[in-house]
């Protein structure tokens, strides 16, 4: 997700990529008859090795306990055509590290993201999606949804969380949209780049020189009490790894969400009828639209076995965790939105030791779009014929690119 | 039903608190699982054992 994240295009040829254009929200059908075969299969992967491809729940699982499977290519770059597979890992790039070294750093960072922690966020995180629900209304329709409110709301969460003025969330906010866009030019998303990268540095310096009550100034106060002082570097890049993994990742799923939910009015009208809902939905959602697309990339260090099969030292296998959820062994009728399912062991966070560390802050932000969103607008609806709607087909993290929406303005506000 | 966790597995996903918040909690120093009931009564059992079906670090065993 770093560092490949940034501007990297897949390429996929040779990668099960075609969806059905009448269900944009279900994997490509390739997956379905990869998962019902024996064993697993080989792919080519556009970065240029052969990859064993695990799609089975179980086998997902198995793969992504196994310590002996490495992280250290990053976890989408099988499909990046020029991709680098053997670039030595940064310091404090936690999605890379392996073993002791990612315990003592997931360590450091794990009490900024422990439930109560998070739960402790969630009355400013109302307070936002309320702010930007109201700023929707002060419209007329139509509004893209991604760019006015899928967009800026978790980029300030990570703000919130990061300790950033406010006086410069403004300039953060724009700058990371730039990177996320998918139809950036080369050139400025490569500015971009380094003003966020210049930022997180001045940010970080300013949290070394005076360490405040937030996540950075915390943590640069535990790492040395504990006697691991991080370096700038480290801190930057961890800073960035946050931003990355926080930021692409919850917009995607609001944009992908809020549509999924629009084309299923019996949900959207139960979860309508009762936000407490949206705790069981936002799993379920996560579930159904496994938005790390690609799955994630790991190699054998040593000979191992997943499922039936022994792997040998140096191959690489990919978890596809999007196939993995709709396993109908483990999740029955996996095709279908069911808001009311127990989906919460799905893989779309991943499984291991890697599972993602922000899923609860995830889980607090999505459940607050859920529940409030629809409640506060009940006439939303597409603004756009559904077949106009335009999907990232070939980014890392599968969301829609834009998504117009209106509503009706009479009787609106149920605030 | 008898629950043991093992800390140095523990990767502090909260999955565990999010399932069964009567049995599991983390502790605000380091964000690593602290087990509140060792033997849970009949009523958490279901939520104890789901737990350990959720914890990707295989951090908590669940003996009955
Ligand atoms: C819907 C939103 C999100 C999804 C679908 C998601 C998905 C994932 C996945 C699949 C991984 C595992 C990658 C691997 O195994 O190689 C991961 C790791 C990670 N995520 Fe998330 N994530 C989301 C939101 C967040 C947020 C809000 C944050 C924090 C602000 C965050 C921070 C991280 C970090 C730091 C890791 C690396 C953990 C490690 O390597 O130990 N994520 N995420
Ligand atoms: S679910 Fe497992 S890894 Fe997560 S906090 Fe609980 S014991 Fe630790």
């Amino acid at each position: 997700m770093s560092e490949t994240t940034v501007g990297a295009r897949p390429d996929l040829a040779g990668f099960p990529t075609a969806r059905d254009p009448r269900c944009p929200f279900d994997p490509p059908a390739e997956y379905t008859e990869l998962r019902a075969q024996e064993g697993t299969a080989s792919l080519s992967c556009p970065v240029g090795v052969e990859a064993r491809v695990v799609s089975r729940y179980d086998d997902v699982r198995a793969m992504l306990s196994n310590p002996q499977l490495s992280s250290h290519a990053a976890p989408s770059t099988h499909v990046v055509a020029g991709g680098q597979l053997d670039r030595p890992v940064s310091p404090g790039s936690l999605l890379h590290m392996d073993g002791p070294d990612h315990a003592r750093l997931r360590r450091l960072l794990t009490p900024e993201f422990t439930v109560k922690r998070i739960q402790a966020m969630r009355p400013y995180i109302q307070r936002l999606v309320d702010d930007h629900v109201d700023a929707l209304l002060a419209q007329t329709g139509p509004v893209d949804l991604v760019s006015e409110f899928a967009l800026p709301i978790p980029s300030l969460v990570i703000c919130e969380l990061l300790g950033v003025d406010y006086a410069d969330r403004d300039r953060f906010q724009r700058q990371t949209a730039v990177l996320i866009a998918t139809n950036s030019d080369p050139a400025a998303l490569e500015q971009a780049n380094l003003e966020v990268v210049g930022f997180m540095t001045q940010l970080v310096l300013g949290k070394l020189a005076a360490p405040g009550d937030d996540l950075l100034g915390r943590l640069i106060v535990r790492a040395r009490e504990s006697g691991q002082e991080l370096s700038v570097e480290e801190l930057v890049t961890l800073g960035i790894t946050l931003l990355i993994a926080g930021h692409e990742t919850t917009a995607n799923m609001i944009g992908l969400s809020t549509l999924a939910l629009l084309r299923q009015p019996d949900q959207l009208e139960a979860l309508r009828a009762d936000p407490g809902l949206a705790g069981t939905a936002v799993d379920e959602m996560l579930r159904y639209l496994s938005i790390v697309q690609f799955g994630v990339l790991r190699q054998a260090t040593g000979d191992v076995t997943v499922g039936d099969e022994t792997v040998k030292a140096g191959e690489w296998l990919v978890a596809v965790l999007s196939a993995g959820n709709r396993d109908e062994s483990v999740f029955p009728d996996p095709d279908r939105i069911d808001l009311r399912r127990e989906a919460t062991a799905h893989l779309a966070f991943g499984y291991g030791i890697h599972q993602c560390l922000g899923q609860q802050l995830a889980r607090v932000e999505l459940q607050e779009v859920f529940a409030r969103l629809h409640q506060r607008i009940p006439t939303l609806r597409l603004a756009v014929p559904f077949e106009e709607v335009e999907f990232k087909d070939d980014a890392l993290v599968y969301g829609v690119k834009a998504l117009p929406v209106t509503w009706d303005r009479a009787g609106e506000d149920a605030r | 039903m008898k629950v043991r966790i093992d800390v140095d597995a523990c990767v502090g996903a909260g999955q565990c608190v999010l399932a069964a918040p009567d049995v599991f909690d983390q502790r605000d120093e380091d964000g690593m699982v602290v087990l509140l009931l060792e033997t849970p009564p009949p009523a958490l059992e279901a939520a104890a054992e789901h737990a350990a079906l959720l914890c990707p670090a295989l951090a908590i065993a669940v003996d009955r």
